[in-house]
């Protein structure tokens, strides 16, 4: 009977511990580093398993695969025997150990070993209370990833996303890996359009609680929101500036769907009108620099992407493949441009290489909306539907590997991949 | 006696696992964990640093909006017949068979100054949000202009949008389509 009972519990706190998500990861990538991970010392005694996590973490991010170390009692102070790992063609070798302190806190630590060179790449020790062991495992993440491929990891990384159901509509904040998701905004009316600040501390949004479309601000540690555009008419598709001060939004105040500016400094004043068209101008985002803002326009017959300098000018179109291209997002360095594209009926994600112009398809699904580039540029997530369900995956730019992550309560839509956190 | 005590500790342990509760209003945060295992769960980090109390450097405070009641509306144009214009696929031009609604609905403003109407667009589910936004924005205002037109002053009226975001009815079908491609006049 005890027995019974105890499982149980394991069922339902295991139950309410996963996130909404279970990841697929399908595909081959053309190089995958071999990483060894043995189980840190300790993470017995806990329930966030942090070398399993970090594993989740390379193994997602399609440049890693994992080599079996089942058996293995190794911790940060141990000293490796490579030829071991050399054996099992492992490239890289992780350890390391948790310990619980007398305060509550726990303090985690790790060693990375390049095995093939038999050198040491460093050890990280970080203390951190029992809610922050998963980010505790998503650093070591990154610091691995950094160190074998040379690119910023983004495990440590939010992801913003709405979901539906029935007819109740919700804000998402998330880890990157879909796990740990908490719950920002539950509302009886629509949420669209969620949008990260650069400092990853607030999300923009279009909320239709007002029974019309408006645009908050909203500071997700505290709850904080702020009405920043109600203007008449419809108000929509908003987009920080690299420097967090203004809002790039599309407004009906002065009739169409034209692209005006927010300066969040100085709330109530006037925003400065960025388009001049009789056409819809609509989801602009900033270039990294600050100085450029690309934007969907119908100018032409039908929706294309175009580049205008927030400076004011002519803006310049991008696309020219097809006549439906929409939902633009920009890789960090400038060097990517992500959209959907509508090819005979259906909607796909593409990414084109800005310097060449040259656009590929990457998916082989029809119903892709919102692309939204990870901080480090090496990935994409983007909402779908898969067998009449609508869910998020991630992907590579070459689309060599995906993951899905697949929402279990309700419909998921509109993700916005967050930045670094400082 | 045992298996009570069974049924009773599983009702113990399902009620225990929350979901997420709704707020009073007054934005207190609620904290989104598991009662079973409060120790190590959730949060990870955000804006500032950890609290003495183990919370994560990065939970999130729960905002819960109540839903608003249905706005009034007149009694004569209150049926969806009255008060609804459909439009082509690709199209914001008003098909002449709905000129009689558009004449009732200007007949009611003009009647009365202090009457506003807040004529909403809608698009099908073909296509981006934003963009259907837009479309279904185009729709509202082709209303609007011909409401000016039949003169209706413009302080009565406000063009908005739902783009797909709330169809009349939620299916794939071409009978559904048709009727989410649409422009409803609600009075404020």
């Amino acid at each position: 009977m005890k027995r019974l009972i105890a499982v149980f519990v394991l069922l339902l706190g295991h139950g309410f511990a996963l996130a909404q998500f279970r990841i697929e990861v399908t595909g081959i990538g053309l190089t995958q580093v071999p990483v060894a991970i043995v189980a840190f010392k300790g993470e017995d005694a806990v329930r966030q398993k942090v070398s399993t996590i970090v594993q989740a973490d390379l193994e997602r991010s399609g440049q890693f695969r994992s080599i079996d170390t089942a058996g293995y009692v190794l911790d940060e102070t141990s000293s490796p025997d490579f030829s071991v790992w050399r054996q099992k063609r492992g490239d890289a070798l992780l350890t390391g150990s948790i310990t619980r302190l007398a305060d509550g806190r726990y303090d985690v630590r790790m060693h990375l070993w390049d095995v093939v060179r038999g050198q040491d790449l460093g050890a990280l020790g970080n203390v951190v209370v029992a809610a922050d062991l998963r980010l505790a495992a998503h650093h070591i993440a990154d610091y691995v990833y950094e160190k074998l491929t040379g690119d910023k990891g983004v495990f440590s990384t939010r992801i913003a996303y709405v979901t539906k159901r029935e007819k109740k509509f919700s804000l998402w904040v998330a880890d990157a890996d879909g796990e740990n998701p908490q719950s920002a905004l539950n509302s009886a009316e629509p949420i669209i359009s969620p949008a990260w600040s650069p400092s990853g501390e607030q999300l923009a949004y279009v909320s239709f609680e007002a029974r019309k479309p408006t645009i908050y601000v909203h500071e997700v540690a505290t709850g904080k929101r702020r009405l920043v555009a109600n203007f008449k008419g419809s108000n929509s598709a908003p987009a920080w500036s690299p420097d967090g001060r203004y809002l790039a939004v599309t407004l009906s105040r002065e009739g169409g769907s034209q692209l005006f500016l927010l300066d969040l400094s100085a709330p109530g004043s006037e925003p400065r009108r960025l388009t001049q068209s009789n056409s819809i101008d609509t989801e602009p985002i900033f270039t990294a620099d600050g100085q450029s803002i690309f934007f969907v326009s119908d100018r032409g017959g039908s929706p294309q992407i175009y580049r205008v300098p927030v400076s004011g000018g002519q803006p310049t179109r991008v696309t020219f493949t097809g006549t439906y291209n929409i939902s633009p997002s920009l890789s960090p360095d400038g060097r990517w441009l992500a959209f959907i594209s509508r090819v005979t009926g259906a909607f796909k994600l593409f990414v084109m290489e800005l310097a060449t112009g040259n656009a590929s398809a990457i998916t082989d699904t029809d119903a892709d909306e919102k692309p939204s580039f990870s901080p480090n540029g090496r990935l994409l997530i983007y909402a779908t539907e898969t067998q009449g369900k609508e869910v998020l995956m991630t992907t590579t730019l070459d689309g060599r590997i995906k993951a899905r992550l697949a929402g279990q309560t309700g419909d998921i839509r509109e993700p916005n991949w967050g930045p670094f956190q400082k | 006696m045992k298996r009570l005590l069974l049924v009773v500790g599983v009702v113990v342990l399902l009620g225990g696992c929350g979901t997420t509760v709704p707020l009073a209003g007054n934005g207190a945060p609620v904290e989104n964990r598991s009662t079973s295992d409060a120790a190590d769960t959730a949060g990870t980090r955000g804006a500032g640093g950890a609290d003495a109390k183990g919370v994560g450097q990065g939970s999130v405070t729960q905002v819960q909006l109540s839903s608003n009641g249905a706005s009034g509306s007149d009694a004569a144009l209150a049926s969806v017949q009255t008060r609804t214009i459909y439009f082509d696929y690709d199209s914001y031009t008003i098909r002449a068979e709905f000129q009689s609604v558009l004449e009732a609905h200007a007949r009611a403003l003009k009647a009365d100054s202090t009457r506003k109407v807040q004529i909403e667009g809608h698009t099908d589910s073909r296509g981006g949000r934003e963009y259907n936004l837009s479309l279904g924005q185009r729709r509202a205002e082709a209303v609007r202009r011909a409401l000016a037109v039949l003169g209706v002053r413009d302080t009565q009226m406000e063009a908005v949008s739902f783009g797909k975001e709330k169809p009349a009815v939620v299916e794939d079908s071409e009978e559904a389509m048709q009727k989410n491609r649409r422009v409803e006049l609600n009075y404020q």
